[in-house]
């Protein structure tokens, strides 16, 4: 028996704390840098560890990692009460927070990891462009060669090594990028819903689920788009990464709540009121149920009984579907759920979401178009349903 | 033997592995004590910072006590902030928390509108065991998790002890506000960025007492400089067993309270 009964006379939530600071944008912001984390992750086990199997996702899951990196500071930018001074987390870092370092993890995975392997992966196909439009596009295709048009064999072999060498620097650092989003949260001691050391752990094998699924989702609708036949023994490679991905994901986000639940310190009633009340559809149901046992069920199931190529396929599209609303369930069960207490421990709050306004559904839909749109854009430019030459060169039998 | 040339390289190596094993040992020792000095010296100033001396020698170290069993729950202090300082509504500065603990055992706690018109007696007398007021505010830390996480540096802690934000700095991401164990940050609608409690930093600096100590008609806020004996805060506090909110969140919380009960969160 409890010596205090905590709620029997009403909650208690501090007179400042009747709104919740950070909205839905910041539900987006994870999710996005997640799905740019896991698909970069993807498109790695390609270059680095040698998957041939889902080769042909590789400039597909590059170039989806760059879309949606190109949106994944919208939202937050967006969200902060002076955005005309956001410069200043540049000029000004504040070494002891997590979230200074922000603008530089950015950076730095933009512009020296993804634009530059990116660019060496397209370098051949960014020339042979060049010379083949014209007007405008050929403009913009010498400018994309950077005046670098050499294209002979010791060249491309160039760009091989270092787009390999540029991978191996980019794993640690899409790892640092969304590990360290996982930080910002873990690493608050004021909250006890965030804080945890297992947080970065968690949001990482996330994301990786999150990038895998959004990647074969896109592969399987764009071969669909084109008319083509679907790669299924692609997609088999690509949903065996998943279920992988998927059960440590699963395990690790259970054995955060078991740990919680046996540890039960001095926030165990108000998570109980919380997790029984306005988080029990969104955590129970969308996070652990649909976007986990349901699509590792699925994947599962698929390559014991081996159905037919075509319903794996549907199965594999299915799966990953449920896997991405999955993910966003658990960043909005993080962000907004743990918010949805008072610091005092002893009463709850709530959140509304609207749908026209400035941070509502309409423009949370928004943001997750305009990476769509983006990435349209960019495949128009960057085709990338032909293998990159490297990956041709390392089929081709050894003489 | 010696003259092996062999034998020789074999010596020289040795010695070269020995006096390499001394030299990373004596690096190691050494970081590791100037590492544990740093500690040490950083403890000393934060046993002085609620002692003697401030962070900052020669500068006195302000904060707050308050007595408990003095507060009456007026109003009058929130009142007063919330004019001083241009406190938006529903946003509070310092507020009052009341705590009724009733016979059967469960605890009542309210804050209408942070205490500001008072409280009214809303509860069963007959029911209730005991009963006490609460004023809160920031605690400005010592080691404030607000400070530590502001990107920008825009919330910072003045020589003085005092944690306030520069408004013409802060960019409005409000990771402070999240990072307060306290609840005693809050969004400022009217300048989109985070706001708090200065300890009425603008009064202070021209040697007069916050605006709701001042106003306080039980003198239940004790305002003063920890750092100098004479002072009455730093009489108070010697002399008195006081407390500070979350003590186990290391947060060096500098506001005392006397009286406090272990119900209060």
């Amino acid at each position: 028996m409890h010596y205090l009964l905590p709620f029997a006379s009403g909650q208690y939530v501090f007179p400042n704390e009747k709104e919740l600071q950070w909205s839905v944008l910041i539900v987006l912001y994870p999710f996005l840098t997640g799905l740019v984390a896991g698909a970069f992750i993807l498109a790695s086990l390609v270059r680095v560890f040698d998957a041939k199997p889902v080769a042909p996702t590789y400039r597909l899951a590059l170039l989806t990692a760059l879309a949606f990196l190109i949106c994944a500071p919208i939202p937050l930018v967006t969200h902060l009460g002076h955005m005309e001074r956001s410069f200043q987390i540049m000029i000004t870092p504040h070494l002891t927070s997590a979230m200074a370092i922000f603008g530089f993890v950015y950076l730095w995975y933009l512009m020296a990891v993804l634009l530059l392997e990116i660019w060496f992966d397209f370098r051949a196909d960014i020339v042979a462009k060049s010379e083949t439009t014209k007007g405008l596009l050929k403009l913009f295709y010498n400018i994309l060669t950077l005046g670098v048009k050499d294209v002979s064999p010791k060249a491309l072999d160039f760009d091989d090594k270092a787009g390999r060498f540029l991978t191996i620097i980019g794993i640690p650092s899409a790892v640092l990028l969304h590990g360290y989003v996982g930080f910002i949260f873990g690493s608050l001691k004021s909250n006890p819903w965030w804080s945890s050391v297992l947080m970065p752990i968690i949001f990482l094998l996330s994301a990786i689920v999150s990038g895998i699924a959004l990647v074969m989702l896109i592969f399987i609708v764009t071969t669909k788009v084109r008319k083509q036949v679907q790669n299924v023994p692609c997609l088999d490679a690509i949903a065996r990464y998943l279920m992988f991905a998927l059960i440590f994901d699963l395990a690790l986000e259970s054995l955060d709540v078991v740990h919680r639940i046996y540890e039960a310190g001095e926030w165990v009633d108000i998570f109980g009121l919380l997790t029984s009340g306005y988080l029990f559809w969104t955590i129970l149901g969308l996070q652990f149920f649909l976007g986990g046992i349901v699509p590792l069920a699925m994947i599962a199931f698929t390559r014991a009984i081996w159905p037919p190529a075509s319903v794996r396929g549907a199965m594999y599209t299915a799966a990953s579907a449920f896997v991405l609303v999955g993910v966003f369930a658990m960043r909005w069960n993080v962000v907004i759920g743990g918010q949805l207490f008072s610091k005092s421990l002893k009463g709850l709050t709530t959140y509304r979401l609207g749908l026209v306004e400035y941070e509502g559904v309409l423009g949370v839909i928004g943001l997750l178009i305009l990476p769509i749109v983006i990435l349209y854009l960019l495949v128009k430019l960057l085709p990338p349903w032909v293998q990159g030459h490297h990956v041709e060169r390392a089929e081709k039998p050894s003489t | 033997m010696s003259e092996d040339p062999k034998d020789i390289t074999r010596r020289e190596t040795l010695q070269t592995v020995g006096r390499s094993v001394l030299l990373i040992a004596i690096g190691v020792a050494g970081g590791v004590g100037g590492i544990s000095t740093l500690q040490n010296v950083r403890r000393e100033m934060k046993l002085k910072g609620t002692k003697k001396e401030g962070r900052y020698p020669g500068s006195p170290w302000y904060s707050m006590a308050i007595d408990i069993e003095k507060c009456i729950g007026c109003g009058r202090c929130v009142q007063a902030c919330s004019e001083e300082n241009d406190v938006p509504p529903g946003h509070y500065r310092t507020w009052i928390e009341r705590y009724a603990i009733m016979k059967d055992g469960s605890v009542s706690i309210t804050s209408p509108n942070g205490g500001i018109n008072g409280f009214e007696n809303d509860i069963d007398e007959d029911k209730v065991e005991r009963a006490f007021f609460v004023p809160k505010l920031c605690n400005h830390c010592d080691d404030s998790p607000c400070t530590q996480v502001c990107p920008v540096g825009a919330t910072f802690e003045t020589k003085e002890g005092v944690v306030i934000v520069d408004y013409d700095w802060c960019i409005g991401c409000r990771y402070c506000i999240q990072s307060c164990p306290y609840g005693s940050r809050f969004w400022n609608p009217k300048r989109n960025t985070a706001d708090k409690c200065t300890l009425c930093y603008h009064r202070i600096k021209k040697g007069e007492q916050p605006a709701c100590a001042e106003v306080c008609p039980t003198g239940a806020r004790l305002f003063g400089d920890l750092s100098d004996d004479a002072s009455p805060l730093a009489k108070f506090v010697r002399e008195n067993a006081t407390m500070t909110m979350k003590p186990n969140l290391m947060t060096g919380a500098k506001v005392q309270y006397k009286g406090l009960s272990k119900e209060v969160v």
